[in-house]
């Protein structure tokens, strides 16, 4: 069949560019490369930028999930804490029945760990589920109960927690291949921190892959910026919110685990202070937006870091420092999500 | 005669307090173009909205193919076989043009599985989307935007499509474009419901005609007869038309 | 009638809601003499301090809804405020109005530029804001130890007619002798209910009112040509303010101020226990839901103390009916009240009336 088609006058600057936002990025590099005068020596600069980026890999895993799910379904989950706690814990257990094979060489040390976190994401993910169903999915759309229950869902997490683990801090040690650190001239860089970048990495590449290349992926991303329109496709995003929300309390039990190890104790509020950090780092990085959230986590390792080692006093606030400079450039956060 | 394939009888539509829609009969013949008509305010995206179960009809049937769509959630309304393009195009502008388009094809899970046939038969329609390919739909204009939005309902076969006031804003040429792309899809018997506000566009394409002023239908019949009728088009649509083509 | 007007048109509507609120105000007024004994008085002070500190979060939460976590580090400003100045100044009631006038200013700052800053934005980003800066603010208290005492806090005196040794009178009064501490008691007895009183004549003003329509439908109070943000920011400013008072009554009578006894996130989340289950919205959910906690929180535990050596050697059920765990119950309270019991112990109480 002929059809006529009247061409298109195509306007002048017709061809979009396809950019791609580099200043959040250039942000985290000058932050690294502003500390070098102020730490003064290079071997010192290397341990502690490693130190925090390691350190913001851990809380990106942490809070990769919570920003997705609020960004998907407007739900704001201030009971996400829980999840780190169960998975701290249940390293805790494995790790301490897995302790004389762990002792015994790196690998079976890395074993023993990959172990603790394949357990504590299942764990974590079920909890997950019953907490989406029982809790979260009662009160969708109605941001002052979400906050409220979420955090009643949290406080009885806790005491749950205290009532299977007991209310004190119980200890975590690293298995033994893989404490001290390695040394290149004076820089030391710590063995976990290693792994513990390296998991981190994994997550945020099997992350941005999902994301961009599979088509659940593409229906999280749609769903972010417009529910109703994904719905009108044909397609039950209801559904992809529950599996999103197991797979974020799975990630924050994976969380967990590597911040347990980091701090190699653990105790039941652990859940109560990283949840102010990660809520830090979903604002500076903007709700919603996975790579916000990756760059937000990394300036906040790094800025703990530094800060710590420059002037502790001031070490605290950095964080709420950070976050009120972010904001008042972009109020949105680095990588705002265009919303519905 | 071409059966119904979509009906409402009745149908009474509350937001919140506000009763929007008073009772809207109509229906849509298999395999022709059904315009919808009225002024502003006067219901028409509110129907398409209760038909896809965006917003909840409080009373009243809805009917598809035979079977009834009241209280059935958005997703399977649409995965029976319905396409709705509304007001605002609905694009999402992070994603892609590409993904866009896989996105709306149900069956294909990335672009290889896409129906090659049917994808240069809409580059063909609409070449600016193949121009830009690979860009943020944000980034396109106003137009282009529309044929996208279009494309993603055309891009497999769907058995009736919703359209919301597509011409809204656009270039002379551009509706052209869009008459063109319309009038293959009824050479294909897609049976398409349009809301418009652009009586030519809607002279060009309609077979029947729904007028709807204050939350009712207030005139069903063919578009020749409306065409014809200059008073009954100056009384229900409040234009006088002429004889503008 | 005077009641009417003393409570401002805001009476209980209920027959069993004046009858709890009456016991709880005589219970509360006569305590240091129905009640002897240290620990008796004691809950009785601790529940007009969380009376007023939380009918002042209802202000906030129930009536402006807004969820901020900052109300803690307001009540622990006021209470160091007194602290801090009765170290540092001769203790008496110079030191104590000079505390309190700077904890309200700090506080009134404080609260000004959080409330400028965030209440333009979404109520979470709010919510995850005030949390990021009590909690800041926590460590920063017991960081600066030069000035409040770091973690081991600070011990003070009081001015001399509040001072436990202070007995005026030798013969004992009502088979009570009069103390000091019965001084401090009734101050902070006459303080609470005057800013209890205060508190239902701003919710009931037509500063009030918008407040609730700005919590109902922001857009549309917008709309009308009421600007939420002044309206949101002197909610939050009024609120910080009677909470520092609530602080400074706290101070008085522990005569110590340490980071656990004002700033923990523990008490933030007793408060909003309180307020949920107590009834948002209505300053007497603050009433009796302060009450009954208190009450709970002390002599409940003994009940639960009782249900543990009951089921001692239970293997699951010991652990969670034991006082420790009595969070946990109160936790499940919460979740339950949120969903269904939205309006709270007053709303049931209003409700049984008008089934009557």
């Amino acid at each position: 069949m002929n059809t006529t088609v009247v061409p298109v006058a195509t306007p002048p600057q017709a061809i979009p560019k396809a950019s791609f936002d580099w200043k959040p990025v250039l942000l985290l590099v000058g932050l690294m490369l502003a500390a070098i005068p102020a730490i003064g020596s290079t071997s010192s600069w290397i341990t502690l930028t490693f130190a925090g980026l390691a350190m913001g890999l851990i809380i990106f895993v942490i809070a990769s999930g919570l920003t997705l799910v609020f960004g998907l379904m407007d739900v704001l989950n201030f009971g996400h804490g829980v999840f780190i706690a169960l998975g701290a814990f249940m390293a805790t257990t494995v790790m301490g029945g897995m302790a004389v094979f762990a002792d015994q060489g790196a690998l079976q040390a890395l074993l023993a760990i990959f172990c603790a976190m394949l357990v504590a994401m299942a764990v974590a993910g079920g909890v997950g589920l019953a907490f989406e169903r029982v809790i979260v999915r009662p009160v969708y759309g109605l941001h002052l109960k979400q906050i409220l229950i979420t955090m009643g869902g949290m406080i009885v997490g806790e005491e749950i927690i205290k009532v299977i683990w007991g209310p004190l801090q119980i200890a975590l040690p690293l298995p033994e291949p893989l404490r001290g650190a390695f040394f290149f001239g004076d820089a030391g860089i710590e063995k976990y921190r290693i792994v513990a970048s390296l998991v981190g990495l994994a997550v945020f590449g099997l992350l941005v892959w999902t994301l961009s290349r599979t088509k659940v992926g593409l229906l999280i991303r749609a769903g972010v910026q417009d529910r109703e329109m994904v719905e009108s496709l044909g397609y039950r995003i209801k559904r992809l919110f529950v599996g999103v929300f197991a797979a974020g309390s799975a990630l924050a039990g994976l969380g967990g685990v590597m911040w347990g190890l980091y701090q190699q104790s653990v105790t039941p509020q652990i859940g109560a202070q990283v949840n102010v950090l990660i809520f830090i780092v979903i604002i500076i990085g903007g709700l919603g937006s996975t790579l916000g959230c990756f760059i937000g986590a990394l300036l906040v390792g790094l800025l703990a870091n530094y800060t710590g080692f420059l002037a502790p006093k001031v070490a605290l606030f950095s964080n709420i420092g950070l976050m009120v400079a972010i904001l008042l450039w972009r109020p949105q956060g680095l990588y705002p999500v265009t919303n519905r | 005669m071409t059966a119904n394939l979509l009906e409402l009888k009745g149908v009474h539509t509350h937001i919140g307090a506000y009763h929007i829609l008073h009772g809207v009969d109509f229906v849509v013949p298999q395999g022709q173009v059904t315009m919808l008509l009225g002024r502003n305010g006067a219901g028409k995206t509110t129907t398409l909205r209760t038909i896809m179960g965006l917003w909840p009809a409080s009373k009243g049937e809805i009917t598809f193919r035979g079977q009834p769509l009241n209280g059935v959630p958005t997703p399977d309304i649409a995965a029976s076989g319905i396409a709705y393009v509304p007001e605002n195009m609905g694009i999402f502008t992070d994603l892609t043009v590409k993904e866009n388009i896989v996105l709306a094809a149900r069956s294909a899970r990335h672009e290889g599985e896409l129906d090659k046939a049917r994808l240069t038969w809409i580059f063909g329609l609409f070449p600016a989307l193949q121009k830009f390919w690979l860009y943020p739909a944000g980034k396109l204009s106003g137009g282009q935007k529309q044929m996208l939005a279009v494309a993603r309902a055309i891009c497999e076969p769907r058995a009736l499509i919703l359209i919301d006031e597509p011409s809204k804003g656009l270039a002379p040429s551009i509706i052209q474009n869009l008459i063109s792309a319309f009038r293959e899809l009824k050479a294909q018997q897609t049976t398409i419901l349009l809301v418009e506000q652009n009586f030519m566009m809607a002279k060009a394409l309609g077979d029947q005609v729904a007028v709807m002023d204050d939350g009712r239908v207030v005139h069903t019949g063919t578009m020749a007869e409306l065409a014809q009728d200059t008073s009954l088009q100056h009384r229900l649509l409040g234009l006088s038309l002429g004889a503008h083509a | 009638m005077l009641l009417n007007r003393i409570l401002s048109h805001d009476l209980p509507r209920s027959r069993w809601l004046a009858l709890a609120l009456l016991i709880v105000l005589v219970a509360l007024a006569v305590a240091p003499f129905a009640f002897p004994g240290v620990k008796a008085l004691s809950v009785a002070a601790k529940a007009l301090v969380f009376i007023l500190l939380v009918a002042s979060f209802d202000l906030l939460l129930g009536y402006t809804g807004i969820v901020s976590f900052a109300h803690t580090m307001f009540f622990g400003i006021g209470a160091y405020g007194v602290a801090i100045a009765s170290t540092r100044m001769e203790p008496g009631f110079a030191a104590v109005l000079v505390g309190t006038a700077a904890a309200l200013l700090v506080s009134l700052l404080l609260s000004l530029v959080i409330g400028l800053f965030s209440l333009r934005v979404k109520a979470i980003f709010y919510a995850m804001i005030t949390l990021a800066v009590a909690s800041a603010f926590q460590t920063l208290a017991s960081q600066l130890s030069d000035f409040t005492g770091g973690e081991d806090g600070l011990s003070f005196k009081n001015p001399p007619w509040l001072s436990p040794s202070f007995e005026p009178f030798e013969a004992p009064f009502l088979g009570v002798t009069i103390d000091g501490k019965i001084f401090t008691y009734y101050l902070i007895f006459t303080v609470v209910v005057v800013l209890v009183l205060a508190l239902l004549r701003i919710v009931n003003s037509p500063f009030g009112r918008v407040l609730q329509a700005i919590r109902e439908n922001d857009f549309r109070a917008e709309a009308i040509g009421f600007r939420t943000v002044v309206y949101r920011t002197w909610s939050n400013v009024l609120s910080a303010l009677f909470a520092t008072v609530a602080g400074a009554l706290l101070a008085l009578w522990l005569r110590y101020v340490g980071p656990d006894t004002t700033l923990s996130f523990e008490i933030m989340l007793d408060i909003l226990l309180i307020v949920v289950i107590g009834g948002m919205g209505t300053i007497y959910g603050a009433v009796v839901g302060s009450a009954l906690f208190v009450l709970a929180q002390n002599y409940l535990q003994d009940l639960l103390k009782l249900g543990a050596v009951a089921l001692e050697g239970v293997p699951v059920l010991s652990q969670v009916v034991t006082p420790d765990r009595w969070l946990l119950w109160l936790g499940v309270l919460f979740v339950l009240s949120v969903y269904h019991f939205p309006t709270g112990v007053v709303g049931r109480l209003r409700a049984a009336r008008r089934r009557d």
